[in-house]
């Protein structure tokens, strides 16, 4: 069992980073939260210390996390604020249109900076800082779209592949070293990035349960987790699919 | 999208759009077409709750707690945060809510927006009397903070002013100390109406909490006969026993309602020989406040059509007249309800201008959807109700006429001053006719 004392999250305005924190708190961890917007981060903040026993540190900072240039001081702050850093969880990200980015190279290297570089480079940074303490656990949330690029939004698809990838490569360098790395792959998740879906289906799940299932990894130190379980099979049989008839489905 | 319907799901109407909030903001025109309205929970039994055109400002992502003085009981926290929330982060610091109704499943939004009421109405007032402060956000613009001495007119507008003053985004409470999660209750049978009003006003003088259920198919001598559930909060002792909560679920909607004569019939004569603790015992908080609470989706038992609850409220000259003749017209049409609940309120007086809680004595019966014979028998009990010039409660409410709402809330002209431009509801347009 890891241990999840002291937690620094990246992108906590998050419907499943909130979530998430939520229950790292009521097991009676310290949380630094790093979040975009201001307000939001703030009434977390609020929320968490309420939730929060005495002896439990909750505190943070606003931060645009495409701004690679400030990672390094960003978890030195977490790193100061709780005394050493037990587990990493990156959980920023945005849904492109896929449509949008077809018509404009701009916004699609955007967003494959800010669902991809952005988070390479703060693996990279936690990396080196975990395998020299010789314990911890990073964990970024990817995707099930990472798995297979498929036309309707293979600008997400391709970012959230690369997350994977490079979680994998750094999981097999650190596995040795006692540091867990933990990808976090949800299917469909009832959040604010996904309000404009339909979602009578039963497909979707709440932002609470794929959070349970985000804490229960990064405790056991998991390699890959697929939230709720079921997406794994669904991305077996679609990853099996050939290319050659792949390519003519409409997905 | 989802659906999002009321708990009895009548009457089934869907607005044009849903829209789940995230900031302390309403929507832009564009994203949110009017007229909008809050919909906390939907565990009100009607269309309060419910927007037949424009769109429904669903507060459930609202759901952060903002302080909570652990020395002061003060508590504050958004709208959409849940009754059950507060009780598990306040209770194992010696704090309850001063006033609950019988689900933990509401939000507070939605406990100021009807101005609820428990069993304690007697000895602490309603729900309103609680709040200390709430933020209230206008299409306008405008963000009021109002207080009893602040924005004082909306604060009163506000409460069980049926979510049409605005948006609330968050909400301070007063709570009250207890030494546990315990309760201690008792329990007696009562054989007729008579012996209730005799027993009920005893136990009032000594207990914070009573209610009681009766057998509305029970007639002639018999008639009104029941069970008087008294309780208060545990004393400081040290030998509690322990508590496990148990939840079960109704998995899908029987093809027929599986409340009907019948089974009401065998039900009732059993729940009337149940047998009592008359010594008394201690009963965790969650079965004794909220005991339907424990099966989840229990709505379900009365099937897709859904059932009606009829609350109403009548003056305290006539309650024991008035009574009996509800439950006369209730016997003859052989309709009846599993859940039927008698209380007496108390002399507080209510803080909202729409507030339904007020001196006198509230009977609340479900009743499955029959049709038009329920509704015929609702017609019975609306000339009785006005007669006796009580008001129907518009939480429990999916069919009262304008005229038994306007002529039970006579503030209600006033009241419309108060109400937001851009918010209606399905209820409002329909008893404001
Ligand atoms: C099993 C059960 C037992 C009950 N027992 C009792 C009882 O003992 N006493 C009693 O009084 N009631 C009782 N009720 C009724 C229930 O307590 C009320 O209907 C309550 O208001 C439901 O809260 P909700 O959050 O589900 O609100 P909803 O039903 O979703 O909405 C209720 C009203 O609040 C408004 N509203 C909600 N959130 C906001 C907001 N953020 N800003 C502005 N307006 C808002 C809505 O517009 C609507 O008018 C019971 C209900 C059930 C299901
Ligand atoms: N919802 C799903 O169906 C689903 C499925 C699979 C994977 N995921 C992944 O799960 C993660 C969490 O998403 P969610 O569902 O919880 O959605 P969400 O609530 O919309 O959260 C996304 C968060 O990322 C933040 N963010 C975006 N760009 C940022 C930047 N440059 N700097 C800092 N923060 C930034 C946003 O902050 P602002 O509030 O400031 O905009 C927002 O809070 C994402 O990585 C997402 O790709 C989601």
């Amino acid at each position: 069992m890891n241990s999840l004392n002291r937690v620094v999250i990246f992108g906590v305005t998050s419907a499943i980073a909130e979530q998430t924190a939520r229950q790292l708190v009521q097991n009676g961890a310290s949380i630094y939260c790093i979040g975009r917007n201001p307000d939001k981060l703030n009434r977390i903040l609020a929320d968490l210390k309420v939730r929060a026993g005495s002896d439990q540190t909750i505190a943070g900072v606003s931060a645009d996390l495409t701004d690679t240039h400030q990672h390094l001081a960003l978890i030195e702050q977490a790193n100061e604020a709780l005394g050493g850093l037990d587990a990493a969880l990156i959980a920023h990200g945005t849904l492109p249109d896929q449509k949008a980015c077809e018509a404009d190279v701009t916004l699609t290297l955007q967003e494959i900076e800010t669902n991809a570089l952005s988070v390479v480079s703060l693996l990279s940074l936690l990396a080196n800082q975990f395998e020299a303490q010789g314990k911890g656990v990073i964990a970024a949330i990817s995707s099930v779209a990472g798995d297979r690029g498929r036309q309707s939004n293979y600008v997400y698809g391709a970012a959230k592949g690369m997350v994977s990838l490079f979680m994998q490569g750094l999981r097999n360098r650190l596995a040795s070293k006692g540091v867990s790395v933990v990808t976090i792959k949800p299917g469909f998740v009832d959040s604010p990035m996904t309000a404009s879906f339909d979602k009578s289906g039963p497909l979707w799940a709440k932002p609470e349960m794929v959070a349970k299932g985000i804490v229960n990894a990064m405790q056991k130190g998991k390699g890959e987790v697929y939230l709720p379980w079921f997406w794994y099979i669904v991305m077996q049989i679609i990853k099996h699919i050939p290319e050659a008839i792949f390519k003519r489905l409409s997905l | 999208m989802s659906q999002l319907l009321s708990w009895n799901r009548l009457p089934q109407c869907s607005p044009d759009k849903i829209y789940t909030l995230t900031e302390h903001a309403i929507p832009g025109l564009a994203h949110a077409p009017h007229p909008l309205l809050a919909y906390g929970n939907g565990r009100s039994y009607g269309d309060v709750c419910l927007n037949d055109r424009g769109t429904l400002l669903h507060t459930c992502a609202l759901d952060r707690f903002i302080s909570f003085d652990r020395t002061s009981g003060v508590l504050r926290c958004e709208s959409g945060v849940t009754l059950q929330s507060i009780l598990q982060l306040v209770v194992p610091h010696g704090w309850f809510l001063a006033s609950t109704p019988g689900t933990q499943y509401a939000t507070i939004g939605g406990a100021l927006a009807n101005d609820v009421h428990g069993k304690n109405h007697h000895a602490h007032g309603s729900f309103g009397n609680h709040v200390r402060a709430f933020e209230l956000i206008r299409s306008t613009g405008e963000v009021l903070l109002c207080r009893p001495d602040q924005n004082a007119e909306m604060f009163r507008a506000t409460i069980a002013g049926l979510g049409l003053t605005g948006l609330l985004s968050w909400v301070e409470i007063q709570l009250m100390p207890v030494n546990n999660p315990w309760m201690w209750v008792e329990a007696q049978r009562f054989s007729n109406l008579e012996h209730f009003w005799q027993l009920n006003k005893e136990a009032e003088q000594h207990w914070p909490y009573t209610v009681a259920w009766i057998d509305c198919l029970a007639s002639g001598n018999s008639q009104g006969r029941g069970i008087l559930f008294t309780g208060k909060h545990a004393a400081n002792q040290t030998h509690l026993p322990s508590y496990k909560a148990r939840s079960k679920r109704v998995p899908f909607d029987p093809p027929i309602s599986l409340v009907n004569r019948l089974s009401l019939r065998s039900f009732n004569a059993l729940y009337y020989r149940q047998p009592l603790k008359p010594q008394g015992s201690l009963c965790h908080y969650a079965p004794y406040f909220y005991p339907l609470d424990a099966i989840q989706d229990w709505n379900r038992i009365y099937g897709h059509k859904g059932f009606y609850q009829y609350q109403c409220v009548l003056p305290p000259e006539v309650a024991s007249e008035a009574t009996a003749q509800l439950l006369d017209a209730i016997a003859q049409s052989g309709q009846g309800s599993f859940l039927a609940v008698l209380k007496t309120f108390g002399t507080q007086e209510s803080v909202g201008l729409l507030s339904f809680a007020r001196p006198g004595t509230t009977l609340a019966l479900d009743f499955p959807n029959l049709g038009n014979k329920t509704l015929q028998l609702f017609h019975r009990l609306d000339a009785i109700v006005s007669e006796a010039g009580g008001a129907l409660y518009p939480a429990k409410d999916a069919r009262m006429p304008a005229s038994l709402f306007q002529s039970g809330f006579p503030n209600w002209e006033r009241f419309s001053d108060f109400i937001d431009p851009a918010f209606s509801s399905h209820f409002w347009r329909r008893v404001t006719l």
